[in-house]
């Protein structure tokens, strides 16, 4: 550690820093641009401009850019020099030359940067008396919305979506200063990550589209720490309500996961929340059209509960939080439960966890996937299946070559990357398709599931003599197997990344064979938010469900669409006397419920999801929907036994006491609790206020029906109030508490650094969340039984699943925008298969005529079919000319 | 030391000294040879010893960058040739590479030699065609008489020059931004350090020198450095092309010993003004200087002098201007000239210089201009010395110069709300 000099006082400082990063760390305001705290320095915008002196007789000083100098040992500096002051207002001044006045009409004002930064170098008078320049807009689709007009090229946006990002169709054109931040013309902008530049952008030009259709201030969403439940990974986001509308989804740092950044589909999935297709009210569909009445929540409960007394089958689901999953396995008894998911994916699941939990590898978080000296993908496609994983692995390319950069501080962005140029952590990519980060990869093999584990059982050989061989392997395939190996074998730091997207517990297994082999960490990508949740807290598969559902049976099915699940829906539905689904969608299982109960969406309930690396994390209640009929899924489970007179949820007032209930009944998921803290967490005798102390209309908003302010909402679950009343984010809140980031002058999210106990460190307090997976302490468990050879079949093709980050996930695919970039159901062929333009594709209850996408790296006999866009995927199909 | 000796402008009577030919009709290439015999060091203390100071404008002393190389690297070496001439009323690399060519590239095979580079990039405006074909000619007869190539004269040595055409860019005049722009990006300068000589070409040890510092190198080499010093003041060896434009009788280029003064120059070799009426200044070299007035004439031009009287050598090409000229009109079009040519990457350079010409502008077109000749002097003040590379320092300093020569027309164009002249 350094000491420097800033205005006198000595701070303590890592001269590996820069100095605005070193500043920013203490808290001392000091504004900049260009800069960004995951991109380091380009020193292009000047506006963290101070005063250098080289010794306590140096009065003179000069001025040096904060971000391009390093905190040396002994450096002395001044913020608040009158030159260095007068200088950086200057810089404001030149940059608001051409920025138009539209602050109250802006789409980023309330979280303006640049408002932010202007405030505080004091320029106020404007001395330009010309007219500004302006450009023409382009349209970049549905997530993000252009105004170049209030462009002051600070570089971020192509440095994030270009160097970051890996995006190609964003670029800065022209010179001077009329340079233009855009793509070569109109067009969606193609990166699953542009909705990342809706919070790079420091001031108003890229902002969020979907936002626009119903836009609300920052200061007047109100907004509650959440996660992201479009994939496994469990990014931490901050969801912002207002008159009962979900109107955004933006990043909520979480160091160890999602960082600074998130992906569109999270980003952009939340319209479902507002869909038309919501179950608002307790419906009893009857009759032939199955036409619905509203219900009474009472008379639904007590339609339900005397059903109680026969016998009960309980569908779970991964969509759906530990704790409604615990109360429904608590209703139906763990026999009876079962988890909502397809034999195989069920299978899938299991294996992953057992991995985990039974081999000595640890789940590395996303932060130190980035940090790997060497990564080997097997089979996952990750930027589809979980694309903040890719991106982090993006960075993890730069990892080795900036290692060996020597005499350059690591912070200097540009000079770093012209040193490594192409230079790449070695990631070897093993996929049955191309991916979009192929480009990361030093080599790689795109081969049949049962190849890509054989790959990786091969390299695990080479680690370890322990591990079994493979036989019959091709010479180029053993030497590539050899080459992973002594990669892996050198580095300090690896990683092997898989997953349950290819659908082969064999590439699980072989993944995890390698990890143990070598010591490395084993990331591994799940299918859904809750998966790992779902898998800890056990049950069968939906055939087991089947098997046990005798004729006439109740069957409550809870957050879960059979149909997507399984071709055998509609005789799993047949079968059961009633069927009771607790959704918040109205979905094909729902049209043959008996009775239908309203559920919460994430941003309506409480709960906690485990995320793929075994995290269990909170997510709290956004905002209380209008009515009084939508509660949370266990709430009905519980009003549910209450009413039946059963026992077990007699103590269930609040989520704490269903989390209590867990604990007590899983020991291994007792860590459940202290994901975040309980209901009664309290600072000075204070909840914490969901809407910020600026929020405006709160007896405006429900005039048209009161003059009279509203009770707030009373919240027995959490410890926030739905009201501006409480605590406030500028206080000392535990990290998994902090609903959103501002503080006195840091009105956008570059206030982060207030919250974080350095920039690009953890949030103050630790990262929220806690793991339930640890992995075992025994013998390593080798699979002795690695796959054969793929054989293609005559009349056969093996399906391949495959991902799409548009169109996979049910849940995101209700945003309009994010339906639109979805491709329309397809089949995949290798070119030999492809036997015309549209093709029939039948097998296993599986059946349609599909146009044929042809994919060179495709092996013939493999079919690829698009997850969650032509229903539940049979293992083999049969491909005939249409 | 007054002289009558030439180098680079020698034998400008022979039709042919362009050419291969014409140019070993000369001797040309002799210093090759004999370069070839001698050490790096030994070539190296020569040019340090010829005080040879770079010729791009700002005068550094081209054998002390030389030594800013590594001394030990695993990676090339590069010669980085900037001929991207092309700073207003500058006019003297384009005689060389288009008289005299093999000078260029004989000096950098005996710098490659030097420097221990295999490779030259001679990064020429895009602008300057008959320069570009010049060059890549010689090139290509150099090359086929065996001085470039694989095997250098027969020593084993291998030495390539490639010419490269630039598109254009005054920025792409600053040397990290030529670099930028020879690895096919956008000519934007880059924050230095890393300075090239340690992080340049490709990130490697790259020395970048202008044309002439390195036409100048083989006469040292055969002539000795002590010699070629001997020409010129203390600190400034030997001769200089010097170049006059403007409103004088004989515009044109000559050779001289550095620390001729400019009276010498515009007086003596120009034939004075071109008609009666007399001179109102004259900008040294470039645009991107501080005005003189006639009065100053006197000053020796070698870099320390001017630096003396405030304002620049710079590439020691004069501009001349006559009473009647307008200087806002004059300041205007040369920031009109920087404003065009920012590159957009850093806030004071790209902002500030299009407000300043816009200002320049609107007090030439006699609008009232709010905040008067103060705010010219704080956006300029401001702009200067606080930029990423230098263009910014360019923009300033002639409006700054211009408003302490020529201050009070500029306040006469505001209180007069019109021209005064």
């Amino acid at each position: 550690m350094a000491t420097i000099v800033v205005d006198g006082r000595p701070y303590e400082a890592d001269p590996a820093r820069n100095l605005l990063d070193v500043c920013l760390s203490h808290k001392l305001d000091l504004p900049y641009f260009c800069w960004h705290p995951a991109m380091g320095s380009v020193g292009a915008c000047r506006q963290c401009a101070v005063k250098q002196f080289k010794d306590e007789n140096d009065t003179r000083g000069r001025l040096v850019m904060a971000c391009m100098t390093p905190a040396a040992d002994g450096a002395r500096f001044s913020i608040a020099d009158p030159e260095a002051k007068a200088f950086r207002a200057s810089v404001i001044e030149w940059l608001m030359l051409n920025h138009p006045h539209d602050c109250p009409v802006c789409d980023e004002g309330s979280e303006c940067h640049l408002q932010d930064m202007t405030v505080m170098t004091g320029h106020n008078e404007r001395r330009f008396r010309f007219p500004k320049r302006s450009y023409v807009n382009q349209d970049l689709g549905p997530f993000v919305n252009h105004e170049m007009n209030r462009c002051i090229q600070c570089y971020r946006c192509v440095r994030f979506y270009r160097d970051y990002a890996g995006g190609a169709d964003l670029d800065v054109f022209g010179v001077h200063d009329g340079l233009y931040f855009g793509r070569a013309g109109d067009g969606t902008l193609e990166s699953e990550y542009a909705g990342n530049l809706v919070e790079v952008c420091p001031t108003g030009v890229f902002t969020d589209k979907t936002l626009k259709r119903h836009y609300a201030r920052k200061w007047d969403l109100q907004t509650a720490p959440s996660i992201c439940v479009h994939c496994s990974l469990g990014c931490n986001v901050i969801p912002g309500e207002r008159a009962g509308e979900l109107r955004r989804i933006r990043n909520r740092y979480n160091r160890e996961i999602n960082g600074h950044f998130l992906c569109d589909r999270g980003r952009y999935g939340y319209e479902f929340v507002n869909d038309e297709r919501r179950v608002r009210r307790a419906l009893a569909p009857h009759g032939p059209d199955r036409s619905a009445d509203p219900l009474d929540p009472n008379e639904a409960i007590a339609r339900v509960a005397p059903l109680l007394a026969g016998r009960v089958v309980g569908i779970g689901s991964p969509r759906a939080s530990l704790e409604a999953n615990f109360a429904l396995q608590t209703l139906v008894g763990p026999d009876r439960f079962f988890q909502g998911i397809s034999t195989r994916d069920k299978r899938l699941v299991d294996t992953a966890l057992a991995l985990l939990r039974e081999g000595p590898s640890r789940a590395p978080t996303l932060h130190e996937v980035e940090r790997a000296d060497a990564v080997l993908v097997l089979g996952e496609d990750a930027p589809n299946t979980a694309p903040r994983l890719a991106l982090a692995l993006r960075q993890t390319a730069g990892v080795v070559p900036r290692q060996a950069v020597a005499g350059i501080p690591r912070w200097h962005d540009n000079a770093v990357r012209e040193l490594i140029q192409d230079a790449k952590t070695p990631i070897y990519l093993a996929t049955p398709v191309a991916t979009r980060i192929d480009d990361l990869a030093r080599r790689g093999q795109h081969a049949p599931p049962e190849e890509i584990a054989r790959l990786g059982f091969a390299v695990a050989h080479a680690l370890n003599a322990d591990a079994p061989p493979v036989g019959g392997l091709a010479p180029e395939v053993a030497a590539l197997a050899e080459e992973i190996a002594g990669v892996l074998r050198a580095a300090e730091r690896p990683v092997v990344v898989t997953g349950t997207s290819c659908g082969s517990e064999a590439v699980l297994r072989a993944a995890a064979q390698v990890a143990w082999a070598c010591g490395a960490g084993l990331c591994c990508v799940l299918p859904e938010c809750n998966s790992m949740g779902l898998a800890l807290l056990g049950g069968g598969s939906l055939d087991d469900a089947a098997r046990a559902l005798s004729d006439g049976d109740t069957l409550i099915v809870l957050e879960n669409d059979l149909y997507e699940r399984t071709t055998a829906a509609d005789a799993l539905l047949a079968r059961a006397g009633h069927v009771v689904v607790v959704d918040h969608l109205a979905h094909a299982t729902g049209a043959r419920a008996h009775t239908l109960l309203p559920a919460g969406t994430f941003a309506e309930s409480d709960g906690t999801l485990v995320n793929n690396e075994g995290r269990a994390q909170r997510f709290f209640q956004v905002f209380a929907p209008s009515g009084h009929s939508i509660r949370e899924s266990w709430r009905w489970l519980r009003d549910v036994m209450n009413a039946a007179g059963r026992a077990e949820a007699a103590g269930w007032h609040a989520l704490d006491d269903v989390i209590a209930a867990l604990a007590a009944a899983r020991p291994d998921l007792a860590g459940v609790r202290d994901a975040a803290p309980s209901a009664a967490w309290r600072f000075a005798g204070n909840k914490v206020a969901r809407l910020p102390h600026r929020a405006t209309g709160r007896t405006a908003l429900h005039a048209d029906r009161s003059v009279h302010e509203p009770r707030a909402v009373p919240d027995p679950d959490a410890p926030f109030n739905f009201s501006m009343e409480g605590a406030g984010v500028e206080l000392p809140l535990p990290a998994a508490l902090v609903p959103r980031f501002w503080s006195p002058g840091w009105n956008s999210e570059q206030a982060l650094h207030r919250f974080q106990e350095e920039v690009e460190g953890p949030l103050r307090g630790g990262t929220p969340g806690v793991r339930l997976v640890a992995p075992g302490a025994g013998p390593i468990p080798w699979w002795r039984d690695p796959p054969g050879p793929f054989r293609r079949r005559e009349g056969e093709w093996r399906v391949v699943p495959l991902h799409h980050v548009f169109g996979s996930d049910p849940l995101s695919m209700l945003s309009p925008g994010v339906a639109q970039r979805a491709p329309a159901p397809y089949v995949a062929l290798a070119p030999a298969d492809a036997l015309g333009a549209a093709v029939v594709v039948t097998g296993e209850g599986f059946a349609a005529t599909l146009p044929v996408r042809v994919l060179p790296e495709l092996t013939p006999g493999t079919a690829g079919l698009p997850v969650g866009l032509v229903g539940p995927l049979p293992a083999v199909v049969e491909v005939k000319p249409a | 030391m007054k002289t009558d000796v030439k180098i680079l402008t020698a034998h400008l009577d022979d039709p042919a000294w362009h050419t291969l030919a014409g140019y070993e009709r000369h001797g040309g290439y002799n210093a090759l040879r004999k370069a070839l015999k001698m050490t790096p060091d030994e070539i190296k203390a020569e040019v340090k010893a010829a005080n040879l100071r770079g010729r791009g404008g700002a005068g550094f002393p081209a054998g002390i960058k030389w030594g800013f190389l590594p001394k030990e690297t695993t990676k090339p070496i590069y010669l980085v040739i900037n001929a991207d001439e092309g700073e207003p009323g500058t006019f003297k690399d384009r005689l060389i590479m288009e008289r005299n060519p093999h000078s260029l590239i004989e000096g950098c095979l005996i710098a490659c030699w030097a420097l221990r580079a295999n490779t030259t990039y001679i990064y020429i405006r895009g602008e300057l065609f008959s320069s570009i074909q010049r060059i890549e000619r010689a090139i290509a007869e150099a090359r086929a008489k065996g001085y470039i190539g694989k095997n250098v004269l027969g020593t084993g040595w291998t030495c390539e020059i490639h010419a490269h055409p630039g598109a254009g860019a005054y920025i792409c005049g600053e040397e990290t931004a030529l670099i930028e722009s020879l690895e096919g990006k956008a000519g934007q300068p880059r924050n230095k350090p890393p300075f090239p000589a340690i992080q340049g070409l490709f990130d490697c040890p790259t020395i970048v020198n202008n044309v002439e510092t390195i036409a100048y190198v083989p006469w040292i080499i055969e002539n000795g450095g002590q010699t070629f010093a001997s020409f010129g003041t203390e600190r400034n060896g030997g001769l200089k092309i010097y170049g006059l434009s403007g409103h004088v009788k004989r515009p044109g280029l000559w050779e001289l010993p550095m620390g001729t003064t400019f009276s010498y120059l515009v007086n003596e070799l120009g034939g004075g003004m071109r008609g009666a009426k007399p001179m109102k200044g004259l900008i040294p070299g470039g645009s991107s200087c501080p005005p003189l007035l006639p009065n100053e004439l006197d000053t020796p031009m070698d870099f320390d002098a001017v630096k003396k009287v405030g304002t620049m050598l710079g590439t020691g090409c004069a501009t001349v201007f006559e009473e009647g000229v307008c200087t806002v009109r004059l300041g205007a079009r040369i920031a009109k000239f920087y404003e065009h040519e920012s590159c957009g990457q850093c806030t004071p350079c790209r902002e500030g210089t299009g407000w300043l010409h816009r200002n320049i502008e609107k007090l030439e077109r006699g609008e009232r201009l709010e905040g008067g000749i103060q705010l010219l002097d704080s956006i300029c003040g401001r702009i200067l010395g606080n930029t990423i590379c230098a263009l910014g320092d360019a923009a300033a300093m002639p409006i700054q110069g211009f408003l302490k020569k020529f201050g009070d027309e500029w306040q006469r164009h505001i209180d007069l709300g019109r021209c005064p002249l």
